[in-house]
């Protein structure tokens, strides 16, 4: 097998075996982010035991989510899906009061083709509280796209913009602020502040982040006048932010694409294509995009850059040169790519479960530059990888780091390759100038861990067993 | 539906390819959607397995699903049939892919027409049985295949072997301890001078199945997989089997004493002798495990009477309550178990030694149980630790759902001498923790000398008095320096050289201001 490493960035679709988590596990993040929400898993015990078993999440805790098993009666329709589904929720509602439940489909609901949008309205309607409902299943998504099915839904739910109100707003609030304003000055500076903000389009951002990392994005639009003016998820269900007409939207996550589909088509949001604010050059660019659509001219955005770039000086003498190759997980891969190249390491194949190629345009711009600017190699992006495949480029490539799923990680460093788990990029906070020393942190662990082994010679840890084929 | 939060066994394709990955050189196709596949990253971490996991998913898409899944399933059979060179693939569907109602026995007769591994179908309902029913299922299906197919070739030989030997039967990966529980069944036989004939399913080869009924017998150590095997053997081949656990001094007695009849029905034959194990069982008991000793020990006669709740699969919990009624003198007010399908034996097994038995697999009700009991000390699940932890009881782990903690580096077997020992270290660690913690109560802890006297950095002119010092201990350990420091600061910064109790309130106060 030859691997050539092309000069202009590479598609391929391998359709291969490949391994992710289940889209339903954005439960374990979501339901952490959405304070007031209850998750509802319907699903099979095969669900129940993956939330359970390979994520951790476990419910000893008591969290807001819960499994609706599908038990044989389910399956083969003797029982009633809405009554089932009603005595359920009321329950819930009873020992949780959420102010919202999200019912998560799963594969099983798509084969026995229940209606849970279907039913929701109706339950909904009876039980007083409202119910999102979101297909996270393993036939259409992968891993992080859980996420997106949640928002998407929950973007319908979003209240609609009434421009009329909105200047209402601004009118009153200034009246208000006039007679408060003989209280203190400072409060009458920070109106003006708050007016002077207010010279562009409402700007909603979409995507799950840590409150302390979305207001951090925050804070950095608004040293270059950009008022966000809400989030999508909010910390509380009852806080969506307005959506509508004349509304600018902006996603922090690269694999949000049916949420932003949902936003511009159904919502008629106006999407600003941006690459997303991994790294600080992913933040810069992200921070420029938007503000070049509002007419803003950025300012000391390159020296913040700079700053940032400076502070990563001793991770980056670390990452220089090295190579690395993305198995495949998160749909992270594409940014982090970039920004890993960026620093001076060379990437050999991005594998990715699912490229939405007019969603990420503005990222893949971004990588393919960078790649020009370092004058590294194109690395090609494997679709759907084949894992087994993916095992055999490795041997040959041998990279330096392998960003891999959790079931690759201890066989390949068994075989002498470093590795990092794919999914702790998806749960570390990696979003936004300071935090691109987090990305650095992980990426380098390995390497400095193996530095401080190098001298063992314990490099190599299985046993050639000439039975069987070790592959 | 099931409002279900938590499970302690999973799902049956999870016991399938549990078994099916224990095997060497044998891979296992998951026909399931993407994210199905789970099992081998809990294999690959929990394990910290070397080797990929021999599981491939044969992932059903939105493509698949309108195509129809066979010619997938098919190319997959054969790919890995040539990439990993197996001696058998076994195919299974998930939970979900098995409502598809594929007939999937057709794709592996298909398969198995152009490939050299031998293919079967797990054959198991994934909505009636557990992880572990499935698991004893599979491995009874293997064997037979096995068997059957070394009989159509006539190569099945059924003489036994010269030398006493058995076959240790349910060993298998991500169970509770199995590989340390297997190395002190090995020991154990070695020392009854009987040969170990074939471990299965963890390490075997299945070309090796055929030599199974060479054994004189079966050992059984869990009752939860490997049962069906032994029963079908006995039926087949007349091999008898041994399923006593031998956990706890009492029970390893028992299996002992019945791996001798076992054994003497051939002996006898064979050997012109008998042999007997009395001398071997005493000198075991008395001296070279700890356990019993330990029961007789001043340490063991303080936990008399204590009360203790048991929860677990059927095997380690039916064994810890006896160990702990009758070796340990400790009271069971409940013993229950989550292996519903076997709630029968389980009963008759722990009558006698608890006031109730608790057969279920709703967490709750075992917490609440718990929480009406307020047992001295837990002896359960990982599940039962977390109860534990939120009602201050302390819980020693004895059963699976497993967890990494039960995966140590460390020898640490649960059967056996050597796992009477480790047995009675969790026990009196687990009831002594109980006591420590209440001992902290009443004298205010240990850390008391760190308060009362000076402190090492600064020049201390500050004397707290005696009610002040009293009024310190009763602070959490945890923020106990911090509130003397703040406190300390406090009268600093106000001139004040006597700490009294209104002293701390009024720095909590000026704090809090």
């Amino acid at each position: 097998m030859s691997i050539q490493i092309s000069e202009t960035l590479t598609f391929e679709c391998e359709t291969g075996n490949y391994h992710t988590f289940c889209p339903i596990s954005c439960v374990a993040w979501l339901y952490q982010k959405i304070e007031d929400s209850f998750f509802l898993v319907i699903g099979t015990k095969t669900c129940g035991y993956f939330l359970q078993n390979a994520l951790g999440v476990m419910i000893f805790a008591e969290p807001r989510y819960a499994m609706a098993e599908l038990e044989e009666g389910d399956i083969s329709a003797q029982l009633n899906d809405y009554e089932e589904l009603k005595r359920l929720c009321f329950q819930i509602k009873k020992d949780r009061n959420p102010s919202v439940i999200i019912w998560i489909g799963t594969c099983t609901t798509e084969i026995i083709k229940m209606d849970l949008e279907g039913m929701a309205p109706k339950l909904e309607v009876e039980l007083g509280v409202p119910i999102v409902v979101a297909r996270a299943n393993g036939l259409d998504y992968a891993f992080t796209q859980g996420e997106d099915t949640v928002l998407a839904a929950m973007a319908h739910r979003c209240p609609e913009r009434d421009l009329l109100i909105d200047e209402n707003k601004v009118i009153q609030n200034q009246t208000i602020q006039n007679i408060f304003s003989l209280f203190s000055q400072k409060k009458k500076e920070e109106t003006l502040k708050y007016l002077e903000l207010k010279n562009h389009p409402p700007l909603v951002l979409f995507g799950s982040l840590p409150s302390t990392v979305a207001s951090q994005l925050s804070l950095e639009l608004k040293r270059q006048s950009i008022q966000v003016s809400g989030w999508l998820p909010t910390q509380r269900y009852t806080d969506l932010p307005s959506l509508g007409d004349g509304v600018y939207v902006c996603g922090v996550n690269p694999f949000l694409s049916r949420t932003a589909t949902t936003l511009i088509r159904r919502r008629k949001c106006k999407l600003i294509g941006a690459p997303f604010p991994i790294g600080p050059d992913g933040t810069r660019a992200w921070i420029e995009k938007i503000s070049s659509v509002f007419g803003i001219k950025t300012k000391g955005l390159e020296e913040r850059e700079q700053q940032v770039w400076q502070s990563l000086k001793n991770y980056l003498n670390l990452v220089r040169g090295k190579s690395v190759f993305f198995m495949g997980d998160n749909l992270l891969e594409i940014s982090l790519a970039r920004f890993l190249i960026r620093c001076g390491m060379i990437v050999y194949e991005i594998g990715i479960p699912y490229m939405d190629k007019r969603y990420q345009a503005a990222e893949l711009a971004l990588l393919r530059n960078t790649c020009r600017e370092m004058c590294t190699p194109m690395p090609r992006i494997v679709e759907k990888p084949d894992n087994y495949n993916q095992i055999q480029r490795m041997r040959e490539l041998q990279p330096d780091l392998a960003i891999t799923g959790m079931a690759h990680a201890n066989p390949l460093e068994a075989r002498g390759i470093n590795t990092k788990w794919s999914v702790e990029f998806t749960f570390a906070q990696i979003h936004g100038f300071t935090n691109a020393k987090d990305v650095l942190e992980l990426v380098t662990r390995p390497l400095r861990r193996n530095n401080s082994l190098e001298d063992l010679g314990w490099t190599n840890l299985i046993k050639k067993d000439n039975k069987i084929k070790v592959i | 539906m099931k409002l279900a939060y938590w499970m302690y066994a999973g799902p049956a394709h999870i016991g399938t390819l549990r078994v099916a990955s224990s095997f060497k050189n044998v891979h296992a196709i998951m026909h399931a959607p993407l994210g199905d596949d789970y099992f081998n990253v809990m294999r690959s971490m929990l394990e910290r397995e070397r080797d990929f996991t021999p599981v491939t998913a044969s992932i059903v898409d939105r493509h698949v699903l309108a195509r129809g899944s066979q010619e997938k399933v098919v190319d997959n059979i054969m790919r890995k049939d040539k990439e990993e060179c197996p001696d058998l693939i076994v195919l299974t569907p998930t939970c979900t892919s098995s409502i598809l109602q594929e007939d999937l026995q057709n794709f592996v007769d298909r398969a198995s027409i152009s490939v050299n591994s031998d293919v079967i179908l797990a054959d198991v309902n994934h909505y009636r049985v557990n992880e572990l029913q499935a698991a004893d299922r599979t491995l009874e299906q293997i064997v037979r295949y096995y068997l059957d197919k070394a009989r159509r070739q006539g190569k099945l030989n059924q003489s036994i072997t010269d030398v006493p030997s058995a076959n240790i039967i349910g060993i298998f990966t991500l169970g509770f301890h199995n590989q340390h529980d297997c190395r002190e069944l090995k020991r154990l036989l070695k020392d009854l001078g009987i040969k170990i004939n074939q471990v299965i399913p963890e390490g075997g080869f299945v070309e090796d199945l055929e030599k199974l009924p060479k054994a004189w017998f079966n050992l059984i150590p869990y009752r939860e997989v490997g049962l069906m095997t032994a029963i079908y053997l006995e039926k087949e081949f007349g091999m008898p089997y041994v399923s006593i656990t031998p956990m706890g001094i009492a029970d390893i007695v028992q299996c002992i004493r019945q791996i001798q009849k076992r054994v003497n029905t051939w002996t006898h034959f064979l050997l012109n002798q008998k042999l007997d194990y009395e001398l071997y069982i005493d000198q075991q008991t008395r001296f070279i495990s700890q356990a019993a000793w330990f029961s007789r020990s001043i340490d063991c006669q303080n936990l008399t009477g204590k009360k203790a709740v048991v929860f677990g699969d059927a095997t380690h919990a039916s064994s810890m309550t006896k160990i702990l009624a009758q070796e340990m003198g400790i009271r069971v007010s409940c013993a229950g178990t989550y292996c519903k399908h076997d709630a029968e034996w389980f009963e008759e097994q722990v009558q006698g030694f608890c006031d109730e038995i608790l057969i279920t697999d709703d967490h709750t009700q075992v917490g609440d149980t718990i929480a009406r009991i307020e047992p001295s000390a837990i002896f359960g699940t990982q599940m039962e630790r977390h109860i534990g932890k939120r009602l201050d009881i302390p819980c020693g782990v004895i059963s699976s759902p497993v967890h990494i903690q039960n995966f140590p580096l460390g020898y640490r077997p649960f059967l056996g001498y050597e796992g009477t020992n480790q047995i009675a270290d969790l026990v009196y660690n687990s009831f002594t923790l109980g006591m420590e913690d209440h001992l902290l109560e009443i004298f205010g802890g240990h850390d008391t000398k760190e308060v009362i006297t000076k402190s090492l950095s600064t020049d201390n002119d500050l004397t707290w008095n005696s009610e002040s010092q009293l009024e310190l201990n009763k602070i959490p350990g945890f923020v106990r320096g911090k509130i003397k420091r703040n406190t300390e600061r406090f009268a600093r910064q106000n001139g004040i050289t006597g700490i009294t109790v209104e002293v701390m309130y009024a720095a909590k106060e000026a704090l809090n201001a």
